[in-house]
């Protein structure tokens, strides 16, 4: 009950002192400002990124692994694995035969070309051979039509289905399905449009696509390119085997000799969301860096116009002091006066940080988020007990005879 | 049982070449509801003495019993608590808070202790309304005369129903015409039971007291009471001292 009435009067009185040097809190708190400002813009863009990039991941498929001759994010010199043999589409298909974990699979192959609808063109367009399977593994929505067949998968017909890109483009008022479009010198009749999917890690366009079955691709597109194989497992808790699986199939397809090691590379979204987590600790790491250093001088600053405030107000201690006032009282009277110019500090910091927050918003999913909000305060107000308390325990333990002589 | 018993205080301080001391053996007792007058030249310890019977400060040696209980060698907080309940203070300067009205300067002692916002109001309402500012609580110091804030500080002393009122040269930084309003002011006090210690170097203020502690180079060189003064009520313009020896 004491302590409660010693609190409210210490508000009181910070509130009061505040008013009194409106100035000098100002620039007192700049260090703070600056301190929030960037912690909560770090925090924001991180957030934002790691919105975007779990967005983008998702489409990767936590149980889909990607069988290439190439490891994701490796360790290993790049020169070393440029030499690994290609996989070849009969490997593929013996692989896709053979494996008995797969609740789908597909086979895919890509190149970027000129696609042409009468006298419109697109370059560097996305043209990929897949399966029929592939919509599964990638979690494909048709807006309309519908997608490749096994029969036209099997027996390399020229049918494709489109992205929302390339159907907007080409098609702004009338319906793809039943078009042609022409790749090369080959006609390909549209017979599905996907939904819109988005982007890829902000970079490239999902949409911007036309899948064809690979068999067709092979033939056409391409003389004997490397293919890759995607493969959705039945169930999560069967990855383990599943690779297993897959590495000795394609050991064996491969021929390699026990002993040896593989050629080839079993990938999965772990190893991006592993690479990005790195990434990301870095940025975070430093951001914190940055805070803790400007939170730092600005704290000092606290510090030092507290010690003066102290000062000032030796008069006014002893005043108290001689009244009753505790050590407690006197201390909780100052930490709050230095709490409270740091709060301020810091919802002014908030206050710019905000709309900035705004603009990111056009860049990249970036929303001021409650908990960071609270972060922040939490922080200032943090710091403003910590840089306060040196000066106030000076006032608390002031001699009441010497303090009423001040002046 | 005596409301201040000194025993053979001594305040020393200790300076880079020697040592100072202020008092040197001091021992009085005061009985409550006294009004004494402490008395010396310059430099003869009283403040000293002052700054001990108000527990801001603990003897070098010696015993102080207050209501019966050995303040002495009290720490910090404990002699705070004590100031609280047990002291009011009236300095020379007044010493109130510059940016608080009169109404909160006399609720401070009572934030200290604890007592509800609405409680404490009330009580420094009435309080204020004792020394006559009833019509002035919402004014701050700068806005009132000096006669004014002493009664302001009188109020606040009083606030908390102490034992003692210390006053430190009450009158030092008053004309005449207004220290003699506070004078009385102490006198109405003083005849309602108060006890009542003053540190003064002027004659005419400790003859209001009934009890005069002369003190010398930190000793009581004389202890007397105060003989009444033949046409002192004619000094008070209609407010008649209480009689001393009632
Ligand atoms: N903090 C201190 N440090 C050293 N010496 C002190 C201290 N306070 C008081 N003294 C010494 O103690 C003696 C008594 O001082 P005190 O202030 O009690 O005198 P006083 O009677 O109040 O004088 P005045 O009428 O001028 O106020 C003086 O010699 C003074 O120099
Ligand atoms: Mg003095």
């Amino acid at each position: 009950m004491n302590f409660l009435s010693e609190l409210r009067e210490g508000l009181f009185i910070a509130w009061d002192s505040l008013r009194a040097n409106k100035l000098r809190s100002a620039l007192t708190t700049l260090g703070i400002v600056i301190g929030i400002v960037t912690v909560t813009l770090m925090g924001t863009a991180l957030a934002g990124l790691n919105a975007a990039f779990l967005k983008s991941i998702s489409a990767i498929g936590t149980d889909v692994f990607f069988v290439a001759p190439w490891q994701w994010f490796s360790d290993e010199p790049w020169w070393k694995m440029r030499n690994r043999r290609p996989i070849l589409l009969a490997d593929a298909r013996a692989l896709v035969r053979q494996t008995t974990f797969a609740r789908a699979t597909t086979i895919d192959a890509s190149r970027r070309m000129t696609v042409r609808y009468r006298d419109l063109s697109a370059t560097s367009v996305n043209v990929s051979g897949t399966t029929e399977g592939g919509a599964e593994v990638g979690g494909l929505v048709l807006k309309e039509g519908r997608f490749l067949s096994a029969a036209e998968v099997e027996g390399a017909r020229p049918v494709c289905v489109i992205g929302a890109d390339i159907a907007a483009n080409f098609f702004p008022y009338e319906s793809p399905l039943g078009k042609h479009l022409r790749v090369e010198d080959q006609n390909l009749e549209i017979i599905g449009v996907l939904e819109k999917r988005g982007s890829f890690l902000g970079m490239a366009s999902l949409d911007n696509e036309v899948m064809l079955p690979v068999t067709k691709f092979v033939s056409d597109f391409s003389f004997r390119p490397p293919v890759m194989i995607r493969v959705k497992v039945r169930d999560l808790k069967e990855m383990d085997e599943a690779r297993e699986e897959i590495r000795g199939i394609m050991r064996k397809i491969r021929h390699l000799a026990p002993g040896v090691p593989d050629d080839f590379a079993i990938n999965e979204q772990a190893a991006f969301i592993q690479t990005f987590d790195r990434m990301n600790s870095v940025v975070a790491g430093a951001g914190l860096f940055i805070t803790s250093l400007s939170l730092f001088v600005g704290g000092i600053g606290i510090m030092n116009i507290m010690f003066v405030t102290v000062a000032e107000r030796t008069r006014e201690i002893g005043i108290r002091k001689a009244i009753g006032a505790k050590r407690r009282a006197i201390l909780t009277q100052f930490l709050l006066e230095s709490a409270l110019i740091c709060l301020l500090g810091g919802l002014l910091g908030l206050a710019f940080a905000y709309p900035i927050t705004l603009v990111m918003d056009r860049f990249m999913p970036a929303a001021l988020s409650a908990s960071l909000v609270g972060i922040a305060l939490l922080v200032s107000v943090a710091t403003g007990v910590i840089a306060g308390f040196l000066p106030a325990w000076r006032a608390a333990k002031m001699n009441p005879v010497d303090a009423l002589r001040a002046e | 049982m005596p409301l201040i018993r000194l025993q053979d205080i001594w305040r020393s301080y200790q300076m880079a070449a020697e040592t100072v001391h202020a008092l040197r053996g001091v021992s009085l007792s005061i009985e409550r509801g006294e009004y004494v007058a402490i008395m010396g030249p310059s430099g003869s310890g009283k403040s000293t003495m002052m700054n001990l019977l108000g527990c801001l400060d603990t003897p070098t040696s010696g015993t102080y019993e207050l209501n019966g209980t050995d303040v002495s060698h009290r720490d910090d907080n404990e002699l705070a608590e004590i100031r609280n309940r047990e002291i009011g203070f009236v300095f020379q300067t007044f010493n109130l808070l510059a940016r608080a009205t009169a109404l909160r300067n006399v609720e401070l002692p009572m934030v200290y202790a604890g007592v509800s916002p609405d409680e404490r109001r009330e009580k420094a309402l009435v309080a204020l309304a004792a020394v006559g500012l009833a019509d002035r609580v919402d004014h701050r110091p700068n806005e009132l005369s000096g006669g004014q804030r002493q009664r302001v500080a009188v109020a606040r002393a009083l606030v908390n129903s102490p034992s003692i009122l210390l006053a430190d040269e009450p009158t030092g930084n008053l004309d005449s015409k207004t220290g003699v309003e506070i004078l009385a002011l102490f006198d109405e006090l003083a005849s309602k039971g108060n006890t009542i210690i003053v540190v003064t170097h002027e004659e005419k203020v400790a003859l209001h007291s009934r009890r005069i502690v002369r003190i010398l180079d930190g000793n009581i060189a004389s202890d007397e009471q105060v003989r009444r003064v033949e046409g002192r009520e004619s000094r008070f313009e209609g407010k008649p001292a209480p009689d001393p020896s009632a």
